[in-house]
């Protein structure tokens, strides 16, 4: 296992455009002597086409983090640039759209609306878009076959188990083809077997050249599904963890002989 | 997005019923309420509605309203006949009498005397008999419901004799008139009839029916009424709002129904107040999961109010849908004849319902307005 610290990221493995790019960000929630600082200056790169885990003890600041990330919550200072894009300096109604266009989210309690069947629930980001409900209903379908509810679409979420809820609330989060996605626990409401069925899911379906995961959790039988696991305690980023399995992927991609050329 | 905050709403069946339900019986409360009060208040002047042929209401300067008249001395009639703009002016007597059966049973009734010429005041529908056979001798018509109280359960028949203030009277004819307040039967007879079953009162006559002249205005008509004869006149209109606001200001009606009519709000708001805010509390997280996914609060706002407008839509419709049913069945009871749910009340309540559906959405969208999406992310 490799361990970079948190200032050392730019040896971090190269796997495609930088989708995140965090420096000093501070959040600061109440006033006075009810003052919290919840992040105190998180340094943060995020690549695409990469599954970044991001773990620590509760309340270190990880749901915040992803949260200002995400453009859900506003930091309180440094500069944060997510697919290119300034967020920090966005209007709130601009924010919206981004979110809109490029961020798809998976929540540990699915939030998936109940009185909506699993294919209406997957179309909700596309009707949201403004496509008309046959085009969302067809893309839901689609993803929702892809991640393997082909024969579930028309149930209620009270009629999935845990896990297939989490697959519709996965198909959700993909449907509208984001380049971010954000995963707050996706396993913890699961047991072990479809808590390893949906991180092969979302290593399957999500990671694509041009999109980045990022994935809140505090269940280490799914460090190894990673490409970085990025540590944290009060409020900074303490280490950049590089799973043995990506090392000696890249090893075994630098001493493959090159193609040759005629 | 209406698809899915319709999709929302209707997919909570117990939550979307008792939205609805407890619309329809706030509406239902209020309307009927709102209508019964406007047919009570109403009956209280029907009579003065009842009279069409005739304009213009004359009778003394203090009167309050219609059951309170004194008699008017005989030479008024021929001074409001002299005013400048009168077409015609012709005697009108309203008492109450005692009607005495074959069987020696007695009601209370009122007794309408008309002008024995014109027969200007007398019922315009006949259910059964003519109107002319008011002109035979000890001749009365009845109205309906009054026939059905006198000799309930009998078949109409006219012909019937009894004594009306110990005088013998026929029956001939039963009319349709308004129900009056106290729901005594309507009696009609000529005025020279009432002379006879009042033969100790020198002067008969509490009230002169007159017409204006085509084309001069009947306000202006009353005017020069009153300063030639010292009488009050007034139109139609202005007589019937004289006697409902007498009985408005001086009867619990107002108030009695009024406390009714506020509990059917109160009621209906609290409830559909409270279930809506439960549903919407319910479904905050998924509210904050469609803040975070993109959705804005003005689009939120149009997915709260129409789900209200839909509660409300189907509640006001079932509620009035009901209210119409319960006054079809009951108007077949003399007691509550002639009490419709109107326009007005359907109006009245229509906005009362609007007002219970803002402030329930008003609650709702505070909290989902000031909702941060960040919520979604807290376990």
């Amino acid at each position: 296992m490799n361990v970079l610290t948190s200032e050392s990221k730019s040896h971090a493995p190269s796997a495609g455009e930088m989708a995140v790019y965090c420096r000093q960000i501070v959040k600061e929630f109440g006033a006075g002597d009810t003052k919290t600082l919840a992040l105190r200056g998180v340094n943060l790169d995020v690549l695409s086409g990469q599954m970044t885990l991001l773990v620590g003890q509760s309340g270190c600041g990880k749901t915040t983090l992803i949260s200002i990330i995400a453009g859900l919550l506003n930091a309180t200072s440094g500069s944060l640039e997510v697919l290119g894009e300034n967020i920090i300096a966005m209007t709130g109604s601009q924010l919206v759209r981004f979110r809109q266009k490029n961020i798809g989210f998976v929540f540990q309690q699915y939030n998936l609306l109940p009185t909506l069947t699993a294919v209406e629930n997957a179309a909700v980001p596309l009707i949201i878009a403004g496509q008309s409900r046959r085009e969302a209903f067809e893309a839901a379908k689609r993803i929702l076959a892809s991640v393997g509810l082909a024969n579930r679409m028309h149930l209620l979420p009270n009629q999935l188990s845990g896990g297939q809820q989490q697959r519709v609330a996965i198909a959700r989060a993909l449907v509208h083809e984001p380049r971010l996605l954000v995963c707050d626990e996706p396993t913890a409401a699961l047991d072990a077997h479809s808590g390893q069925t949906v991180m092969e899911l979302l290593r399957r379906v999500a990671l694509q050249a041009d999109r980045a995961v990022i994935v809140v959790t505090h269940d280490n039988r799914v460090f190894n599904f990673g490409d970085r696991i990025i540590h944290m305690d009060d409020g900074v980023v303490t280490q950049v963890e590089i799973p043995d399995r990506v090392s000696q992927e890249a090893n075994q991609m630098s001493h493959k002989p090159a193609a040759s050329h005629h | 997005m209406n698809w899915l905050a319709l999709r929302m709403l209707t997919g909570d069946r117990s939550k979307y019923l008792s939205l609805i339900l407890s619309i329809t019986f706030a509406t239902l409360l209020m309307s009927q309420q709102v209508s019964i009060f406007m047919g009570i208040v109403t009956r209280s002047a029907s009579q003065i509605l009842d009279v069409r042929d005739a304009e213009l209401w004359v009778m003394d300067n203090k009167v309050r309203y219609i059951d309170e008249a004194p008699y008017l001395p005989s030479n008024s009639l021929q001074r409001v006949r002299g005013v400048p703009g009168v077409e015609w002016a012709v005697r009108y007597h309203k008492s109450n009498m005692t009607a005495r059966l074959p069987d020696g049973n007695f009601r209370n009734v009122i007794v309408l005397g008309v002008d024995d010429a014109t027969l200007v005041g007398s019922p315009r529908r006949m259910v059964v008999g003519e109107l002319n056979s008011l002109r035979l001798p000890n001749a009365v018509f009845i109205d309906k419901a009054g026939y059905e109280y006198m000799w309930p359960g009998e078949p109409f028949q006219i012909g019937r004799e009894f004594h009306l203030n110990d005088r013998r009277v026929f029956l001939a004819g039963i009319c349709k008139a308004s129900a009056p307040f106290t729901t005594l039967p309507v009696m009609y007879t000529r005025f020279s009839e009432v002379e006879r079953f009042l033969p100790s009162n020198r002067n008969l006559m509490n009230y002169i029916l007159a017409k204006p002249l085509v084309g001069s205005d009947a306000l202006e008509v009353c005017r020069a009424i009153e300063e030639q004869s010292g009488l009050m006149a007034l139109t139609r209109d202005g007589f019937f709002w004289r006697t409902i606001s007498y009985f408005m200001r001086s009867t619990g009606i107002p108030i009695n129904f009024g406390i009714t009519i506020a509990l059917g709000f109160i009621v209906g708001a609290a409830v559909a107040g409270q279930t809506f805010y439960l549903f919407t509390l319910e479904n905050l997280k998924q509210f904050g999961a469609l803040k975070a996914m993109g959705v804005t609060n003005i689009r939120l706002i149009g997915m709260i109010l129409l789900q209200a407008s839909v509660v409300s839509g189907m509640g006001y419709g079932l509620g009035m849908g009901m209210t119409a049913l319960f006054f079809t069945f009951t108007n077949r009871i003399a007691p509550m004849a002639g009490i419709h749910l109107t326009t007005i009340a359907a109006t009245g309540v229509g906005l009362a319902v609007l007002m219970i559906i803002l402030l329930t959405s008003l609650f709702s969208l505070r909290k989902v307005l000031f909702l941060e999406p960040a919520v979604v992310f807290r376990g």
